[in-house]
């Protein structure tokens, strides 16, 4: 009897040790890999290679709704979501649960980068060049475009330059941009419309269906519309309704702007 | 007083005897009582056609709400109603069973499975497609694979049985077939490598009368298209409802993929009876014929979709044929006498196979197997059309389908198969979003041509209904629920319900109206003219 106690005992030990240390800080790039192969062999079939959705919701973004931190990211693999599709987990062990959080967290998040550029100075040209009024960082500004907030967490440096560039060379997608869970939709997508009566209107796509579609117009207006009330609906995804900066800033000022973007991360 | 208290007496007696009976032969003329919805996809035809001719296209614009039934779950409602008598039957996630008033949607009485902590469900949702009704018993399957017989009633269990093992990725989603004294169900678990197999039970016992394997055992034919022992994980789940000939006494079923599902390397051979369709003799469950859509699957294309019976004049002779619209992207019309093959036409885009030869065998393109990298085919992995029902009007001689336009990137990875856990090597990347769309579209039955395309916004997972009235309804994935012209697909009504579309419509008549009922989100709605 006392030997099993003391093998209970050292068995608690030994797991309360084992979750206690197994977090993803401390996953080497070999947990990762591991995680990545487990992933696909057990969680890819819902949620898509490389966390892209499909039956189950996309994992490649920055946050995910349901884990808040690492430890509830750990918690819902290894008892699922109950009420849900998610299932429990019952095939892993709990250091192979951290691999796969690990490489789930790793997902949709770049790592951070150290550029040149004075992140300083790009937050004043943030200002003076007039971004706020089309995006919101930290809950200033207006939301027009996507939030900011933690922009550099979701993109990279070159993504960011080149969306300050040539705006148009990639729309981003819903998954990246929105909290709606919409797999592979263009945001802000602009949109020709033609009434029936004659009138013409140029808006972003907020949302769409067989039936209808809803814009916002150049003025931040919701507007909605039946399709059969139109005689044309133009999607332009090689537009962008934000203007290029190639002629507004110089090489420093780019790469400045550039710095202070790739430092939001949505971290206090 | 006395009078009166033997005239309640009596009435009341009437009615018990008058409940919910539903013996065979209802549920053989199904098409003759269109007041109800007897069984899965309406008659055993399964052409999912209702001879209700009240809502026409000149109408629809008054249909209204007649109620609505919300489901207390968290997932997207699949299943199918039956309406028997004024009472609906349906299935919630997790298996649970409901039975509503068909009037208002008030609940008459509810059972809920009492399932392991441990329960597996792998490679679906904890979805349930529906019930099915024989006399007065409810059938459902439940995700930890037992079958349950319920009092229609009370809900009361009549008896409940161990269909197969729920640790082994056994589950069952199904809607059961009833025929003549038998419950006919099929499996859930492809992506976990089970074994698959059609079983049919005794209706008042519970006592399995036969099982085919979906796969043959080394020494019966068929075992030499597949290599080694990996018949033993190779998958051919049936977790879709079939269709049966009571005059041919045949039992026509859809067998799902091969496991694991995305490397074929380690199953050489063409993998019978994987990704076809069987016939099956009712009282035996004896294997008659069989036609394989797509020999060796790598692409997760399996058959488990609703073969549509019908009978028409083929070059100048009466033929009994089976259709279907297969996931992999063509259409098929067999002689379902023989399973000979007559026709197979492209009724969606599709990449990986230059056509079919005079067999109905694909001739695959080099180049279109998963790959490392990642290899684009179309169509994507959850096919051109999938579960969701087709309908079949003779009065159009249309076949409808709901049809999913996407490709996929389909990955190849390594196959290592551990009990209970997922088998499928590999995986997909959709290109869904705006490079993907979906469409309703009418098919000649006897020629596979498209006489008209309705263009849906994004790939549907709802099935379709057409009626007498000259209607086809159906969903989208964004909320709405829709009626077509059956002749010319122009729109005829529309409704925003709120939630995805992943389920069949249905209709059924009280009160002298004509009902449409589907599942949208979490509830279910049925609509009526004022």
């Amino acid at each position: 009897m006392i030997r099993g106690l003391i093998l209970c005992a050292l068995i608690l030990f030994n797991s309360s040790l084992a979750s206690a240390q197994s977090t993803i800080a401390g996953l080497t790039q070999d947990d990762l890999g591991n995680g990545k192969r487990l992933f696909e062999g057990q969680c890819a079939r819902c949620h898509g290679i490389g966390g892209t959705g499909g039956e189950g919701p996309p994992l490649a973004r920055p946050r995910l709704r349901h884990a808040v931190d690492d430890e509830v990211l750990f918690t819902i693999i290894k008892e699922g979501i109950p009420g849900t599709g998610m299932p429990a987990t019952w095939q892993m062990s709990e250091a192979e649960i951290w691999q796969v959080a690990g490489y789930v967290r790793s997902l949709g998040r770049t790592a951070p980068e150290s550029i040149s550029g004075n992140p300083d100075q790009g937050q004043i040209l943030y200002d003076v060049t007039g971004c706020a009024s089309c995006h919101i960082v930290n809950g200033n500004g207006e939301g027009l475009g996507p939030e900011l907030t933690e922009i550099g967490a979701l993109r990279g440096s070159d993504y960011l330059r080149e969306a300050l560039l040539d705006p148009s060379a990639t729309l981003p997608s819903y998954i990246a941009s929105q909290s709606v869970e919409i797999s592979g939709y263009l945001g802000y997508l602009p949109v020709l419309i033609i009434t029936r009566d004659g009138q013409q209107l140029l808006g972003t796509r907020i949302n769409e269906d067989t039936f209808t579609i809803q814009i916002r117009d150049g003025n931040g207006r919701f507007r909605s519309f039946r399709k059969h009330e139109l005689t044309k609906i133009e999607h332009q995804p090689d537009k962008s309704p934000m203007p290029s900066y190639r002629d507004q800033l110089s090489a420093t000022q780019l790469d400045d702007l550039v710095a202070y973007l790739v430092n939001l991360r949505g971290e206090p | 007083m006395k009078r009166i208290i033997l005239l309640l007496i009596a009435s009341f007696v009437t009615a018990q005897a008058a409940f919910a009976q539903v013996p065979y032969e209802r549920l053989r003329d199904a098409q003759d009582q269109p007041e109800n919805w007897l069984t899965y996809s309406g008659s055993y035809r399964s052409d999912r056609f209702s001879n209700l001719g009240q809502i026409t296209p000149e109408n629809t614009a008054n249909l209204r709400t007649a109620w609505v039934y919300q489901v207390p779950d968290l997932n997207i409602v699949e299943a199918t109603p039956l309406v028997v008598d004024g009472v609906m039957y349906i299935t919630e996630p997790h298996s649970r069973v409901a039975a509503l008033d068909a009037r208002s949607g008030r609940v008459l009485w509810k059972w809920s499975p009492t399932m392991s902590k441990d329960l597996r469900f792998i490679g679906f949702p904890p979805v349930n497609r529906g019930v099915a009704i024989l006399d007065d018993t409810v059938f459902v399957g439940t995700l930890d694979a037992h079958l349950v017989a319920l009092d229609a009633r009370s809900g009361a269990v009549r008896w409940d049985i161990i269909v197969a093992d729920n640790s082994t990725g056994h589950s069952l989603t199904v809607a059961p077939l009833a025929i003549d004294g038998k419950i006919i169900v099929g499996i859930s678990g492809g992506e976990a490598g089970i074994r698959g197999f059609l079983d049919a039970y005794d209706a008042k016992t519970g006592k399995r009368e036969w099982r085919f394997w979906t796969i043959p055992d080394p020494d019966d034919p068929g075992a030499d298209t597949w290599g080694g022992e990996s018949w033993r994980t190779g998958g051919g789940a049936t977790w879709l409802t079939g269709s049966f000939d009571p005059e041919l006494n045949l039992i026509y079923w859809g067998v799902g993929n091969p496991a694991p599902d995305w490397n074929g390397d380690v199953r050489p051979g063409d993998n019978l009876y994987t990704c076809s369709l069987i016939a099956v003799d009712a009282d035996t469950g004896e294997l008659r014929w069989h036609f394989q859509y797509t020999p060796h699957d790598v692409h997760d294309w399996d058959a488990n979709q609703i073969p549509v019976l019908l009978d028409a004049t083929i070059d100048e002779q009466s033929r009994k044929l089976v259709a279907m619209a297969n996931r992999n992207g063509f259409y098929y019309l067999l002689d379902r006498e023989t399973g000979e093959f007559l026709l197979g036409t492209e009724y969606a885009k599709q990449t990986w196979a230059e056509g079919l030869d005079a067999l109905g065998r694909p001739i695959v393109k080099p180049g279109v197997e998963p790959s490392v990298e990642g290899t684009l085919v179309y169509p994507s992995l959850q096919g051109a059309t999938n579960w969701f029902s087709p309908s079949y009007s003779s009065q159009t001689g249309l076949l409808y389908v709901s049809v999913r336009e996407m490709g996929s990137l389909y990955f190849k990875g390594e196959a290592e198969y551990i009990p209970g856990t997922y088998f499928t090597a590999g995986g997909e990347q959709a290109l869904s979003g705006d490079d993907a769309s979906g469409a309703v579209r009418a098919l000649d039955v006897k020629t596979g041509e498209v006489r008209w395309n309705f263009p849906l916004y994004s790939p549907p997972w709802s099935g379709v209904l057409s009626t007498a009235g000259g209607l086809v309804f159906g969903g989208t994935e964004e909320g709405n629920f829709f009626a077509l012209d059956a002749l010319t697909g122009d729109v005829a009504w529309e409704f925003q319900t709120g939630g995805s579309i992943r389920a069949n419509p249905i209709s059924f008549s009280l009160d002298d109206k004509q009902h449409i009922a589907i599942a949208a989100g979490q509830a279910i709605f049925v609509f009526a003219l004022p």
